[in-house]
C-alpha cells in the first residue's frame, strides 16, 4: 500500500480491511474528503463496531418505552400525566485526560444537546467521576479541573446538577471516567424525533465552524495513545452561553411546532449529524458547505466536515416554515443559515459551491463492519482468605481512615460547587442515596442516581455489571422511588485484546440480566473504549444510570430521624470482605470474589418501598462502600444525632463490619413499628436484625465507641484534606 | 391584603437568565400574583408594581457579571422605574445588574475561595425594616445561595455611608442571628449578602428567595420578601 494512503487511513483510524470493503461497495476509491467522512462515521465512537452486537443482549422495551434505543439522541419513557422523561449517559473520558476543564465543560454541553434535541427541557444532570489516587499531583489537577468544568458550563446553563458519584483508583490514574448524565422532561406525544422529508430544509444554527476536534471521534475516542499530549489539539472549547440561548430557542421552535426534527452536532460534527437525520428519514441529503458560517478563512471541506465545534444544531425545517425558524433565532440572538436540504434519492452529497466534493451513499455511511471478537477469561482475582481478621483494639482507628477515606468521605466539596436547586424542584439534594426532583404541578416526584464500582468488575465484569443495576435501583427504593428506565455508560480498555472483549461481553450480560429480573428497559447509552495508556486499560467500569418514580409525600431520606428510633439491618448479615474498600486500604488488595442474588434484590427493594409508602420506616439507606459501619456512620451524620448498638460479632469483625455485599440496607422506625416491619420482612423473605437505637451523641458499635463530632468532622473534611495533600 | 387586587410583577430576561422560571413559580403559583416576563428587548414597563432582575448568567458574563446586560434597552426603563419610586429588586445575576448599572453602590467581586458556591445560608436583617423585609418579623430567614461572583466589596467611605443610613438590608448570620466571619459564605465585607438604594426602593441581594418558597424544598422564608413587597405595593 501507498505511504500516503496508509497515512490517510492511519489519521481516521480505519483498517485496510475496511479501506477495500468501502472501495468495493462503493464500487470505486472513495477520495479524501469522502474517506474522512467514512472514516469518522466507522470509528468507534461513532459505529460502536466492537460493541453494538453485544449491547443487543440488553432488554430495550418495556412499558412507556417510547423511543427505540440506539436509533434517537436519547432515550424517553412514559411517566404518566402526560409527560414522559428523555434521558441519557454519555462519556468524555479522553477530551478530560487532556484538558480536563474545557473536556468535562463539553461533555455537558453534549449531554445536554442529546436532550434538547428530543424537545425535552433538561431538568437534571448527574456525573460518574474516576481519578486516580489523589496523592499524585497530576491526579488532583485532574479532579479539580473535571469538577471546575462541570460546574461552569452546568451552572451557566441554569440546569440543577444533582447527583452521581467521585471514585479513586489507580486504575484511573493515566485515564480518568468522566460520565454526564442528562434528564429530561417533555410532553409524552411531543417528542421532536429526527425525521424530516425530501425537500425539508437544512438549517445550521449556533456556533460557526472551526479547526477544533477534527479527529476527534475517529481519533481521540477509537484508539490508545502512548502519550495524552499527543491529541491536546482535538479538544474543543465550551461557550456555555451559546449552549442556553440555543436551548431555549430550540424548546420554543418544538412548542411552535416549527420543525420536523433536530439533531445535535457531536462526535464527527455535521458528517454524523447529515448521515444519521437522512438515515432516519430515509432520504438523501445534499449540503454546500460554502453556506457555513466559519471561523477561519480556508478551511477545507475536509476540516468542515470533520470539524467538533460545539454549540451547533441541524434542523430539519418544512420549507414553509424556514423564514418561521430563522426569525425565531435571530430574536435570541443565534446565527443561523440554511446549508442544504433532504433528498429523494439515497446520497449524501456534499458540495462546495457548485463543485461536488463528496457523494456517497448514505447506507454506505450508517452500516460499518461490526466485530465479533474472540474472547479469553482473565486469570482468577487475587485470592485474600489467607488475610487475618482485624484486631479489637484496631478497630476505631482503620474505621475512622475507611470512614474519611476520598472513596468514602462526604462529596460535600463537590456538590457545592455545582448548583443543584435551580428550577425549585430539588425536594432531596445530592448527598442522599438518589437526588429527587419533584414533578410541578402533581404529586409525583422522580429519583435519580448513577453507580458503578469497577473494582466489583475488576473481580467479576458479569456479577459486578448487575451490582451496578442493583445498587442503583437499591438507592432508589432507599427513597421511596420504583425504577422505571435505565441509561448505561461502559468505559473499557481496548476491545481488540482477548481479555477486555471478554469483560465488555461480560458486563453487557450482567447489566442485562440485572435490568430483566428487576423489569428495567435500558432506553439510551453510550460505549467508550481503548481507555488504556501505555497496555494498562483501566477496571471494567459500567455506569447505570437509573430514574425512578415517587409520589411527593412518600419520599424517605437516610439520615436518623428521632432519639430512641429503632434501627434495623435489611438482609444477610455476615459476609465476605471481597473487593471492598477496607481491603485496599489496609492490605492494599484488590481481590476475593463478588456475588449478587438477583431475586433477594429484587424482594428487597420491593420490601424498602413498601416499608416507605406505608409510612412504616423513617429512614432507609443502602449498605455499599465501607460496609455496615459506614453506613451507620452517615445516618448519624447527616441527621447529627448518635447511635447504640451492642451485640456479639460471631464472624469475622473486619468482614462484619466493613463488607460491601450487596442487597442490604439499614432503616430506623419508631419502637410502636417495629412489630408491622418484622411481619413484612418475614413475609418478603427478607433477613431481619435489630443493631441498636438512635441515641445521644456518640457513635457506639462493637469495639467502637467515639463522639459523633469527631466522625462528622473526619467525614466532611475527608476529601479536603486529601486534595490539600501535596 | 383585603380589598387589593394581586400586584403585578415584571421579571426581566436576558439571554442567559435562569432564575426567571423559578421568580414566576414563586410569584404566580405560590404567591397568586400576577406575572408577566419581559424581555431584554422590551422599553414598556407601565402598569408594573414590581420589577425583577433574577439570576443567571447574562449573556454568559464572560468578561464581567451583568457588565453586558446593564446595557441592554429595557434597563433604561428600569432605571426610570427605579427613579419614580417604583420596586425593584434584583437577586443574584441581578444584584450584580444592579451595582454595575450605577443603581446601587458596590461590586461583587469572585468568592474568596474562587469556587462557585451553592448552599443553605442564614441571613439577618438589621435596622429599620426596608418595604422588603417588613414581614419578616425579627425572624433569621433561611435561603440558598448559588454564584461565584457574591464577594461584596464597596471603598470604605461608601461602606461607611451604607452602614450609617441602615442601607444593608440582609447579612450572613449564623442560625440564631450572630454576624460571625466563620458563616461568611463569599468573603462579603461586613457579611454582607443585600443592600437597598438611599431611596430604599430598590434592592439587591445574593440569595435566593425565589428557591426558599416551599417546605418541601426546604424553607418557605423566601416568602418574607416577597410578601414584604406585596405588602408595601
Amino acid at each position: 500500500m501507498q505511504d500516503t494512503l496508509k497515512q490517510a487511513l492511519d489519521n481516521v483510524a480505519l483498517s485496510s480491511e475496511e479501506y477495500f470493503l468501502i472501495v468495493s461497495r462503493l464500487g470505486r476509491e472513495p477520495n479524501e474528503v469522502e474517506l474522512g467522512v467514512l472514516g469518522t462515521l466507522w470509528s468507534e465512537h461513532c459505529a460502536y463496531k466492537h460493541s453494538r452486537p453485544l449491547l443487543k443482549l440488553l432488554p430495550t422495551t418495556g412499558k412507556g418505552v417510547l423511543t427505540r434505543t440506539g436509533e434517537e439522541n436519547a432515550g424517553a419513557v412514559d411517566i404518566g400525566d402526560g409527560l414522559c422523561l428523555i434521558m441519557k449517559i454519555e462519556s468524555h473520558n479522553h477530551p478530560s485526560a487532556v484538558e480536563p476543564f474545557q473536556g468535562a465543560a463539553t461533555g455537558v454541553g453534549g449531554i445536554v444537546r442529546d436532550i434538547f434535541a428530543l424537545g425535552g427541557r433538561p431538568i437534571a444532570l448527574l456525573n460518574s467521576l474516576y481519578f486516580g489516587p489523589l496523592a499524585e499531583s497530576h491526579n488532583r489537577y485532574l479532579f479539580d479541573g473535571v469538577v471546575r468544568g462541570i460546574a461552569s458550563y452546568g451552572n451557566c446553563l441554569g440546569i440543577p446538577n444533582v447527583g452521581g458519584g467521585v471514585f479513586f483508583s489507580s486504575s484511573y490514574s493515566d485515564n480518568p471516567l468522566i460520565n454526564v448524565m442528562c434528564v429530561g422532561i417533555a410532553n409524552a406525544g411531543s417528542i421532536t424525533r429526527s425525521r424530516g422529508k425530501a425537500s425539508d430544509v437544512l438549517i445550521l444554527a449556533g456556533s460557526a465552524t472551526g479547526r477544533d476536534g477534527i479527529y476527534g471521534a475517529s481519533g481521540l475516542a477509537s484508539r490508545t495513545f502512548e502519550s495524552e499530549a499527543e491529541m491536546r489539539s482535538t479538544v474543543q472549547v465550551g461557550d456555555p452561553f451559546m449552549e442556553k440561548i440555543l436551548m431555549e430557542a430550540c424548546l420554543k421552535l418544538v412548542e411552535l411546532g416549527l420543525v420536523s426534527g433536530i439533531q445535535d452536532l457531536g462526535a464527527g460534527g455535521i458528517s454524523t449529524a447529515l448521515a444519521e437525520s437522512a438515515s432516519r428519514s430515509e432520504c438523501g441529503v445534499m449540503i454546500d458547505i460554502s453556506r457555513m458560517r466559519k471561523r477561519e478563512e480556508s478551511m477545507s471541506p475536509y476540516e468542515v466536515l470533520l470539524s467538533e465545534s460545539q454549540e451547533r444544531m441541524l434542523l430539519l425545517v418544512p420549507p414553509r416554515n424556514e423564514e418561521k425558524v430563522k426569525s425565531v433565532f435571530q430574536d435570541f440572538g443565534i446565527p443561523a443559515s440554511s446549508v442544504g436540504f433532504l433528498t429523494s434519492d439515497s446520497k449524501f452529497r456534499v458540495k462546495e459551491g457548485e463543485k461536488v466534493v463528496a457523494e456517497v451513499p448514505v447506507e454506505l455511511l450508517v452500516n460499518p463492519p461490526t466485530y465479533e471478537l474472540k474472547t479469553r477469561k482473565k486469570i482468577a482475582p487475587e485470592r485474600i482468605d489467607f488475610l487475618p481478621d482485624i484486631s479489637p483494639p484496631e478497630v476505631e482507628e482503620v474505621f475512622m481512615r475507611v470512614l474519611s477515606s476520598p472513596n468514602l468521605a462526604s462529596r460535600k466539596w463537590v456538590f457545592t460547587q455545582y448548583d443543584h436547586q435551580v428550577g425549585v424542584n430539588t425536594v432531596v439534594p445530592p448527598g442522599s442515596d438518589a437526588s429527587c426532583l419533584r414533578i410541578k404541578g402533581g404529586d409525583k416526584a422522580i429519583a435519580l442516581t448513577c453507580d458503578g464500582n469497577g473494582r466489583y468488575c475488576h473481580l467479576d465484569p458479569y456479577v459486578g455489571g448487575m451490582m451496578a443495576v442493583a445498587e442503583a435501583c437499591r438507592n432508589l427504593a432507599c427513597v421511596g422511588a420504583k425504577a422505571i428506565a435505565a441509561t448505561d455508560c461502559l468505559n473499557l480498555g481496548n476491545p481488540e485484546r482477548e481479555e477486555i472483549y471478554y469483560q465488555l461481553k461480560s458486563v453487557i450480560r450482567g447489566i442485562g440480566r440485572a435490568c430483566r429480573v428487576l423489569d428495567i428497559p435500558v432506553v439510551s447509552g453510550n460505549v467508550s473504549l481503548y481507555n488504556e495508556m501505555k497496555g494498562r486499560a483501566i477496571y471494567p467500569t459500567p455506569v447505570v444510570g437509573v430514574v425512578g418514580v415517587a409520589r411527593i409525600k412518600s419520599i424517605c431520606t437516610p439520615h436518623f430521624k428521632s432519639e430512641g428510633d429503632q434501627v434495623y439491618l435489611l438482609g444477610k448479615e455476615k459476609e465476605g470482605i471481597d473487593g471492598s474498600e477496607y481491603l485496599e486500604l489496609r492490605w492494599g488488595k484488590v481481590g476475593g470474589k463478588v456475588s449478587i442474588d438477583m431475586g433477594t434484590e429484587k424482594k428487597l427493594c420491593r420490601l424498602l418501598l413498601l416499608l416507605i409508602r406505608r409510612g412504616i420506616i423513617k429512614s432507609a439507606h443502602d449498605v455499599s462502600e465501607g460496609g455496615l459501619v459506614c453506613t451507620l456512620a452517615e445516618c448519624c451524620i447527616l441527621g447529627g444525632i448518635g447511635f447504640e448498638g451492642k451485640w456479639d460479632i460471631q464472624s469475622r469483625i473486619d468482614s462484619y463490619l466493613f463488607g460491601e455485599s450487596p442487597s442490604r440496607a439499614v432503616v430506623s422506625l419508631s419502637p410502636d413499628k417495629t412489630f408491622e416491619l418484622e411481619r413484612m420482612a418475614q413475609t418478603y423473605n427478607i433477613p431481619l436484625k435489630r443493631l441498636g437505637e438512635v441515641k445521644g451523641n456518640r457513635f457506639i458499635l462493637p469495639f467502637i465507641d467515639l463522639p459523633l463530632a469527631r466522625l462528622s468532622s473526619s467525614w466532611y473534611g475527608g476529601l479536603e484534606k486529601a486534595l490539600s495533600a501535596s | 391584603m383585603a380589598g387589593k387586587g394581586p400586584s403585578r410583577f415584571g421579571i426581566v430576561v436576558f439571554p442567559g437568565t435562569w432564575s426567571d422560571r423559578d421568580c414566576f413559580y414563586a410569584l404566580a403559583h405560590i404567591l397568586k400574583q400576577d406575572v408577566r416576563y419581559i424581555w431584554h428587548k422590551e422599553t414598556d414597563l407601565s402598569g408594573y408594581n414590581c420589577v425583577v432582575l433574577p439570576g443567571g448568567f447574562s449573556y454568559g458574563d464572560y468578561l464581567r457579571p451583568g457588565s453586558i446586560a446593564c446595557f441592554s434597552p429595557v434597563m433604561s426603563e428600569v432605571k426610570r422605574f427605579a427613579r419614580e419610586g417604583r420596586m425593584v429588586i434584583g437577586i443574584c445575576n441581578g444584584f450584580q445588574i444592579l451595582c454595575e448599572a450605577g443603581m446601587l453602590p458596590g461590586v461583587l467581586l469572585p468568592n474568596c475561595h474562587l469556587r462557585y458556591c451553592c448552599q443553605w445560608v442564614y441571613l439577618k436583617a438589621e435596622g429599620p425594616d426596608s418595604a422588603f423585609t417588613s414581614r419578616r418579623n425579627a425572624k433569621v430567614l433561611r435561603m440558598p445561595i448559588s454564584h461565584y461572583e457574591g464577594n461584596y466589596y464597596a471603598p470604605p467611605d461608601i461602606l461607611e455611608e451604607l452602614e450609617a443610613e441602615h442601607r444593608v438590608a440582609f447579612r450572613y448570620s449564623t442560625p440564631e442571628g450572630r454576624i460571625e466571619s466563620e458563616v461568611n459564605p463569599n468573603g462579603s465585607l461586613n457579611n454582607i449578602a443585600g443592600v437597598l438604594n438611599k431611596r430604599r426602593n430598590v434592592l439587591g441581594m445574593m440569595p435566593h428567595p425565589e428557591r426558599a418558597c416551599e417546605q418541601l424544598l426546604g424553607s418557605a422564608d423566601g416568602n418574607l420578601v416577597w410578601q414584604s413587597i406585596m405588602n408595601a405595593i
